[in-house]
C-alpha cells in the first residue's frame, strides 16, 4: 500500500498527489512513468511522474479525472492509501549536450512537460517553455515554469490568459523571430504533439514528443502500448515513452487510444454515480 | 497385480456446451475410487521409464502405489519431495511428452494417467490437511528471486527449506507469473495457485510485488547494496512477437499476452470488471501452441460465436498439448490449419474487418525436422473477423539484460547458463526457466529452478567457508 502524502487541487479536472514510494522515487528521473491502481480488482494507469523528492521518497503524480480510475483516486484524500505503484518506467528524458531547448506542454501534458523542463533549466540548458490551456481557469504549474525557463509563453484558447491561440502559433512566432532551438520537447494530447512535429520538421528542428498510449503492465509484456515510429513498432512503456516525433504516425496512434472509449465513457459514469450515492447516503 | 484394462480412466469434464460459457474449470478431477482404480494400472516398473521423463523426477510408481492403497496423503508427501506445485502440475504439464510417454503401459493402449493422479493427491491434500510446516531455522544467508513465475516459486520453495531467507521480487501486482496472467481460470483455477503460494509464504518466502528488476532495482543493487548473497532469475519470457505483417496496429489485433492478461489477471471475465476487453463475435487466432489454445477458448467463454485457430502447419504438427487441442474442438473452435496470414483489413474506422490469409502444404523438413510448410500459389481468401488475437510465440524481456553488467544473453535475447545448474556469466546469478530456454513449459521451468536452487546452494556454502 502507498500512503498519500499530499493533495492538492490545481483547477477543477486536476489533481496533484505525492505518494510516498521510496523505492520509486529513487530512481525516478524525468520523462519516466509509473503505473499505479487505486483499489484491489481496479485497472491499472500509467501516469508520468511529475516530481520526486528522493530524502522525501516521494513521486508526485498530476493526473485529469478523465474516467473510472481516475475518477475514483481524486476522491482519496491526505493519508488515504492506494494499493499499487510501480516504477519508474520507460526511459528518461535525455537532457544532455543542448543549448537551447522549447518545451511545449497542452493541458495536463503541461504537468509532465515542467520536470522535463526543470532538468533542462537545472542543468544550464537554455530553456523556452510554451504552454497551452483552453482558458484561464485550466491553467496548471504557472510558477514553477516561471522558475524553470527563460522565457514563458501562456496561449489559451478563449484568450483568458497569456495570448489567444495554439501553441504553435507562438513556436512558429519564437522560430520566425530568430530563435535557434537545437530541440522541441512537446507533451499534450496527440493532435497537439501531431502539429507540433509537423511544424518543426519543416523547420528541421530535431523534435521529441512523449507517447501515452493504452498499456497493461508497462513493462513490455503485453504489446497494447504499439506505436508505428519510423516504420517500426515500438513500445512505448520499454522503447520509450519519447520517440522522435518527426517519425511517429500519430493518426495510427490518435485511432488506438480510441478503441475503448464507450467502455471507458459508461465506466466513469458508473463510477461518477457510485461516489454521487455514497455522498447522498452519507448526507453530504 | 495391475489391472490390464487398456484404457486411462476417463476424466470427468464439464460438457462442452455448457463450459464454453463459462470461466470454469474444463476438467472435474478425478473421485477417490476413480483415482484408486487408475493407479491399480500401474506396473511399477522398477527402472521407472516415468521418472526418468520427468523434469523434476517425482517418484511416480511408489505415489501411485500409495493412491492404490488409498493413502493420499503419504502419496502427496512422496511427490512433494519434488515438487512444490503439484496441484499446478498435474493440470498443465505436458505428459504426453513426458512421463505418460514414457510409461510402458503405454505401448499396448494407453499409459497410466499420471497428471491426473498427481492432480488429484494434490487436490486431495488441498482439501484435507491445511499443514502448518515446522520451524525453519535460518541460515542467515539472503537470495533474491527475480519473477513469481513457476521457476522463481520452485527455486524459492527449495531454497527457503534449506534455511535461507528468500525475496521473491514481482513486476506485477499479483504473484504467479504465467499462472496468474497468462493460464485462464478455466485450466488452472487462481485459486489453486493462490494456495501454492500461500503455502511458500507460510514457509517464509516474502514476496514483493510491484518491484520491476532492472527498473526499481537492478541485479547489481540486490547483490551490492541489499545484501544478497546470490541472486536466481526467472523473469520468464514476457515480450510478444508480432508477425510485421500490415494491418497489425489496427483496432481489435491483439498480443495473446495482453489478450490473456486483461482477461486472466485483470480479470476482465468476471461481469463488473473495470478492465475492458473487446466484445468479439468472430476472433482469429494465429499460432497452434497452449497459449493460442487458451486465447481461443477464452474469446469463446466471452461470448464470440466463431472463433478460428489459424495455423500454418497441420494437425500433428500443432505444438499444444493433446488434451487442450482436443478440449477446443469439442468446444467447437474451428482449425483453419496450413494456413497462414497475409494481412489484417481494417475498415474506415480502423478496427479489424478481416483476416486475410494463404493456403499452405507442406514441403521438405526444416531444420527442426518438421516439414516447412510453403504457400500454395493463388490460394489467398479472408477470414471476416472483428478480433485478431496474435500469439506466435514470445520472447525474453530486455529489462534485464540491459541493466546488469556482465550478463551474457545470446542473439535471442536469452539468458546464456553454464550448464544444468543455471549459473550465467555473472558471479553469484543463476538463471532459469523462459528467461534461459525462451517459451517452453511450466515443468521445465521447474526443473530449471530446482537444480539451480541446489546450485545456489552449493555456492553460497562454498563463498560461508
Amino acid at each position: 500500500m502507498y500512503k498519500i502524502i499530499r493533495k492538492k487541487e490545481l483547477n477543477p479536472t486536476v489533481t496533484l498527489m505525492e505518494i510516498e514510494a521510496p523505492r520509486v522515487a529513487k530512481k525516478a528521473e524525468p520523462g519516466q512513468f509509473i503505473i499505479l491502481r487505486v483499489s484491489e480488482d481496479g485497472e491499472r494507469i500509467p501516469l508520468t511522474i511529475a516530481d520526486f523528492n528522493r530524502c522525501k521518497g516521494t513521486v508526485t503524480i498530476i493526473f485529469q479525472i478523465v474516467g473510472a480510475t481516475t475518477e475514483e483516486l481524486n476522491h482519496k484524500n491526505e493519508g488515504d492509501f492506494i494499493c499499487d505503484f510501480v516504477g519508474p518506467l520507460g526511459r528518461a528524458t535525455n537532457t544532455k549536450g543542448k543549448k537551447k531547448v522549447a518545451v511545449v506542454g497542452g493541458g495536463v501534458g503541461c504537468a509532465i512537460a515542467y520536470p522535463v523542463a526543470k532538468k533542462f533549466f537545472e542543468e544550464g540548458t537554455e530553456v523556452h517553455a510554451i504552454i497551452g490551456f483552453r482558458n484561464k481557469d485550466l491553467v496548471i504549474l504557472e510558477e514553477e515554469f516561471k522558475k524553470a525557463s527563460s522565457k514563458l509563453v501562456i496561449m489559451s484558447d478563449d484568450g483568458s490568459i497569456g495570448k489567444k491561440g495554439l501553441v504553435t502559433d507562438a513556436l512558429r512566432e519564437l522560430i520566425e523571430s530568430g530563435e535557434k532551438y537545437d530541440e522541441v520537447i512537446t507533451i499534450g494530447p496527440l493532435i497537439m504533439m501531431k502539429f507540433v512535429c509537423s511544424l518543426t520538421k519543416e523547420y528541421g528542428i530535431k523534435t521529441i514528443a512523449s507517447m501515452n498510449p493504452i498499456m497493461i503492465d508497462g513493462t513490455g509484456m503485453c504489446g497494447g502500448c504499439r506505436l508505428t515510429v519510423g516504420g517500426e513498432t515500438k513500445f512505448a512503456c520499454v522503447d520509450g515513452p519519447e520517440f522522435d516525433g518527426h517519425l511517429i504516425d500519430f493518426d495510427e496512434a490518435m485511432a488506438r487510444s480510441t478503441m475503448y472509449k464507450p467502455f471507458e465513457r459508461k465506466k466513469h459514469e458508473e463510477t461518477c454515480n457510485l461516489f454521487k450515492m455514497g455522498d447522498e447516503i452519507n448526507g453530504r | 497385480m495391475a489391472d490390464n484394462i487398456l484404457k486411462k480412466t476417463e476424466m470427468p469434464t464439464q460438457a462442452p456446451k455448457e463450459r464454453a460459457k463459462n470461466f470454469l474449470e474444463v476438467a472435474l478431477g478425478y473421485t477417490e475410487s476413480q483415482a484408486i482404480a487408475e493407479a491399480k494400472r500401474c506396473l511399477g516398473c522398477k527402472n521407472k521409464p516415468c521418472t526418468l521423463g520427468c523434469p523434476v523426477k517425482i517418484y511416480i510408481p511408489e505415489f501411485i502405489a500409495e493412491v492404490g492403497k488409498g493413502e493420499f496423503e503419504k502419496a502427496y508427501e512422496i511427490i512433494s519431495k519434488s515438487s512444490s506445485l503439484p496441484a499446478v502440475c498435474g493440470r498443465v504439464c505436458p505428459q504426453e511428452n513426458q512421463c505418460e510417454g514414457k510409461c510402458i503401459r503405454g505401448i499396448k493402449g494407453e499409459s497410466v494417467a499420471i497428471g491426473r493422479l498427481e492432480r488429484f493427491v494434490a487436490d486431495w491434500h488441498n482439501a484435507n490437511y491445511t499443514r502448518w510446516p515446522e520451524e525453519i531455522k535460518s541460515n542467515g544467508k539472503k537470495i533474491a528471486i527475480v519473477g513469481s513465475g513457476p521457476a522463481g516459486l520452485t527455486c524459492a520453495g527449495d531454497l527457503v527449506r534449506k534455511g535461507y531467507e528468500v525475496t521473491i521480487f514481482e513486476a506485477l501486482h499479483t504473484p504467479g507469473g504465467v499462472l496468474i496472467y497468462g493460464i485462464p481460470e478455466f485450466r488452472l483455477p487462481k485459486e489453486i495457485v493462490a494456495t501454492e503460494i500461500k503455502g511458500l509464504k507460510a514457509l517464509g518466502v516474502k514476496i514483493e510485488t510491484n518491484i520491476v528488476i532492472g527498473k526499481t532495482l537492478s541485479v547489481d543493487e540486490l547483490l551490492e547494496e541489499e545484501g544478497f548473497d546470490a541472486v536466481f532469475i526467472g523473469s520468464g519470457a514476457g515480450l510478444p512477437k508480432f508477425m510485421n505483417i500490415p494491418g497489425e496496429n489496427l483496432k481489435g489485433v491483439y498480443s495473446a499476452n495482453e489478450y490473456l492478461t486483461r482477461l486472466n489477471l485483470m480479470k476482465a471475465y468476471l461481469k463488473d470488471s473495470s478492465t475492458p476487453i473487446k466484445k468479439s463475435s468472430r476472433v482469429a487466432v494465429v499460432g497452434g501452441g497452449n497459449v493460442a489454445m487458451d486465447a481461443a477458448r477464452g474469446a469463446l467463454r466471452l461470448g464470440a460465436d466463431e472463433v478460428y485457430i489459424v495455423y500454418r502447419r497441420s494437425l500433428d504438427e500443432l505444438p499444444a498439448r493433446k488434451e487442450e487441442v482436443g478440449h477446443a474442438m469439442e468446444e467447437g473452435i474451428n482449425f483453419k490449419l496450413l494456413n497462414n496470414p497475409l494481412e489484417i483489413i481494417g475498415d474506415e474506422d480502423g478496427f479489424v474487418k478481416g483476416i486475410k490469409c494463404i493456403e499452405m502444404e507442406l514441403g521438405e523438413p526444416d531444420s527442426s525436422g518438421r516439414r516447412r510448410p510453403v504457400e500454395k500459389k493463388d490460394s489467398e481468401f479472408i477470414i471476416d473477423c472483428d478480433t485478431v488475437i496474435m500469439s506466435i510465440g514470445t520472447s525474453p524481456n530486455p529489462l534485464i539484460k540491459s541493466t546488469t553488467k556482465g550478463l551474457e544473453t545470446n542473439e535471442r535475447g536469452c539468458i546464456v547458463v553454464k550448464d544444468e545448474s543455471g549459473k550465467t556469466s555473472k558471479e553469484g546469478v543463476y538463471a532459469g526457466g523462459d528467461a534461459v530456454t525462451g517459451a517452453a513449459t511450466v515443468i521445465l521451468a521447474m526443473g530449471a529452478g530446482k537444480n539451480a536452487a541446489e546450485a545456489i546452494d552449493k555456492y553460497v556454502s562454498n563463498k560461508k567457508a
